[in-house]
């Protein structure tokens, strides 16, 4: 049942063609929603969310409506208090805000109004990735015509792009970032529920969580929750499914579906007639799933039971021409490419985890140093200041784990078993265009 | 408008003008092409901030050129997800096309190679921006007239 085509919440009415201008979205009853929220208290607006358990769809998956009674109420605190959308996607295999920037602005817009009323406040800013130049274009214009038909009252959208670092993705990075200052990440707490932009409460948002609040109010908070996987996994997602299958795209399907349905029934399966090798779910940053779990549901408790994790929605299949060590080299590069620099686990590990990794990749490495590889891991997972070291290092113990076999064949054959033929050979890492000293151990120090 | 108007202009939509620095780091660099010192003494001037303070923040960023570089860029997603759809391929044969190693501009000046991290255009791969626009499932017997396109404007 989950594999069918059911209907679109989140980029409802763009199934065929994107709803860039107001009159589209309205057509489709945008912003009936926000003047239904109008309508009610703020507090009754937090209450529905709450009911309706709508989880964050950026990677963390924290209530909606449990961070916004978080933000203290104006009869509480001297200060303004701000919402701030995270359109920073940068995540590796992640490209469902964008679609949605793309597809329903409005409602993406709509969606800021009503979390503004809720928390009652006057000043929203929307921090987007700078690399997206047309999503840029077509939000602005969203907001602009907004403006122009007097639906912000009295609140404030300023749409702030970025510059070129995947840190900023993570929250109190990206307050740093908008606050005009270097993108690394501050020490929680104070949480940005207390302390966040300008040291003021402030509400952080992924794009599509915000942009599922209107539909929440929409098909009502009680059958928004019994959508998906009731209790915990809630409401549809737009998955991100990518790699080597035959369809690729953006596919809007309830919590639930499994792993094998969105790459075999959705997907079409597996492009050139090759076997499925691995999958990355949730993106990059997490464990990758061997082919004999893909019947794993896609739901958070599901796929924790299995110590994986939903992220942001993004199913990317592997075929069996990739070589899994290439495959998490490329993975630690990137990471080690976009770790701030602030803390010393990730600053370190990370690069170290490529240096063993191309160790293995080129033969020049022992059994012992597949330890090492898992030693260097533990040594990161839960010790950095924010969750990008672990993001490396999950990935990469669980190619080591879940694919030991492989990593011996490379030990055993002294470098890559797959000579060129892998998917991933000699494929080019961002890091390996800049000039870096070698660390010291590296030098011989 | 000068560009010390345009950023006074930008800073006006921040409670703090210092929450301009990444748009005003972008005009600067739109007008000169790179921050150079110059424009990062602009920068500074118009948000009332010490030129080393405008640097370390646009060294942070991977979309400002600190060395001059080319009137367009071309920059190809190399992560997994293009990676497994043949990115390689594509960013060789921009190699071979422009004569240039990935981080690196012609001779004359006019192109700049660049392979980056994940575009967030998954579903199409390889995705390639040029000057900053989108390009979706590329492959590298397109690459050629890219390149084309980019020489004639």
């Amino acid at each position: 049942m989950a594999a069918e085509a059911s209907p679109a919440l989140v980029l409802g009415g763009a199934e065929e063609q994107p709803l860039r201008d107001l009159a589209s979205y309205r057509a489709v009853g945008g912003y009936a929603q926000l003047e239904r929220a109008r309508a009610m208290t703020p507090q009754q607006v937090i209450e529905e969310l709450i009911a309706s358990n709508l989880r964050g769809r950026g990677g963390a998956f924290f209530p909606t409506g449990r961070k916004a009674s978080f933000i203290p109420t104006p009869d509480k605190i001297a200060k303004p208090v701000y919402i701030t959308v995270n359109a920073d996607e940068s995540e590796p295999g992640t490209f469902k805000d964008r679609e949605i920037m793309l597809r329903v602005p409005h409602r993406l817009v709509e969606g800021c109004l009503i979390a503004a009323h809720a928390i009652q406040s006057r000043s929203v800013f929307i921090y987007i990735r700078g690399e997206y130049s047309t999503e840029y274009d077509v939000l602005q214009a969203a907001v602009d015509e907004a403006q122009s038909a007097g639906l912000l009252g009295d609140v404030s959208i300023v749409v702030h792009r970025g510059a070129g670092a995947y840190i900023c993705g993570e929250e109190t990075a990206l307050l740093e970032s908008l606050e005009g200052k270097r993108g690394q990440p501050r020490s929680k707490p104070p949480f940005p529920a207390i302390e966040g932009v300008y040291a003021s409460p402030t509400l952080i948002n992924n794009v599509e969580t915000i942009t599922t609040i209107p539909v929440v109010l929409q098909v009502g908070p009680a059958e928004f929750a019994q959508i998906g996987v009731p209790p915990d996994s809630t409401g549809t997602r737009v998955f991100c499914l990518s790699g080597n299958v035959v369809r690729p795209g953006a596919y809007e399907r309830p919590h639930g579906i499994t792993v094998r349905e969105l790459i075999y029934d959705i997907g079409g399966g597996i492009a050139d007639g090759r076997k499925l090798k691995a999958v990355m779910v949730g993106g990059s940053s997490f464990p990758v799933m061997t082919p004999d779990e893909i019947d794993t549901k896609l739901d958070a408790t599901s796929l924790g039971q299995r110590g994986l994790f939903i992220g942001s929605g993004v199913v990317t299949a592997i075929d069996d021409r990739a070589c899994i060590v290439q495959f998490a080299l490329r993975v630690a590069q990137f990471y080690m490419h976009e770790s701030c620099g602030k803390c010393t686990p990730c600053r370190v590990g990370t690069r170290w985890l490529v240096q063993l990794l191309r160790a293995v990749e080129n033969g020049s490495a022992s059994e012992h140093d597949l330890e090492l590889l898992l030693d260097v891991c533990d040594r990161i997972i839960g010790k950095c200041l924010c969750v990008l070291g672990d993001s490396a290092a999950m990935p990469v113990a669980s190619c080591v784990t879940k694919f030991r076999a492989e990593f011996h064949e490379h030990l055993a054959h002294g470098g890559c078993p797959f000579g060129a033929d892998s998917s991933l050979d000699r494929l080019f890492a961002p890091v390996d265009q800049h000039h870096l000293a070698p660390v010291a151990h590296e030098a011989g120090v | 408008m000068s560009l010390t108007d345009e950023i006074q202009k930008v800073a006006q939509r921040y409670p703090d003008s210092k929450s301009a620095i990444l748009p005003a780091l972008r005009l600067a660099q739109e007008r000169h092409g790179w921050l150079s010192r110059e424009a990062i003494e602009e920068v500074g001037e118009a948000l009332d901030l010490t030129p080393a303070y405008c640097m370390s923040v646009a060294s942070f960023y991977d979309m400002f050129n600190l060395e001059p570089a080319g009137r367009h860029t071309i920059e190809v997603c190399t992560n997994v997800c293009c990676g497994l759809v043949n990115a390689q391929a594509v960013l060789e044969s921009f190699e071979r096309e422009l004569g240039i190693a990935p981080g690196e501009t012609t001779a004359d000046g006019e192109i700049t190679l660049r392979a980056v991290e994940c575009l967030g255009a998954c579903s199409t791969p390889t995705a390639v921006a040029v000057d900053h626009r989108y390009r979706q499932s590329v492959t590298p017997d397109q690459v050629a007239s890219i390149v084309e396109e980019l020489r004639g404007r």
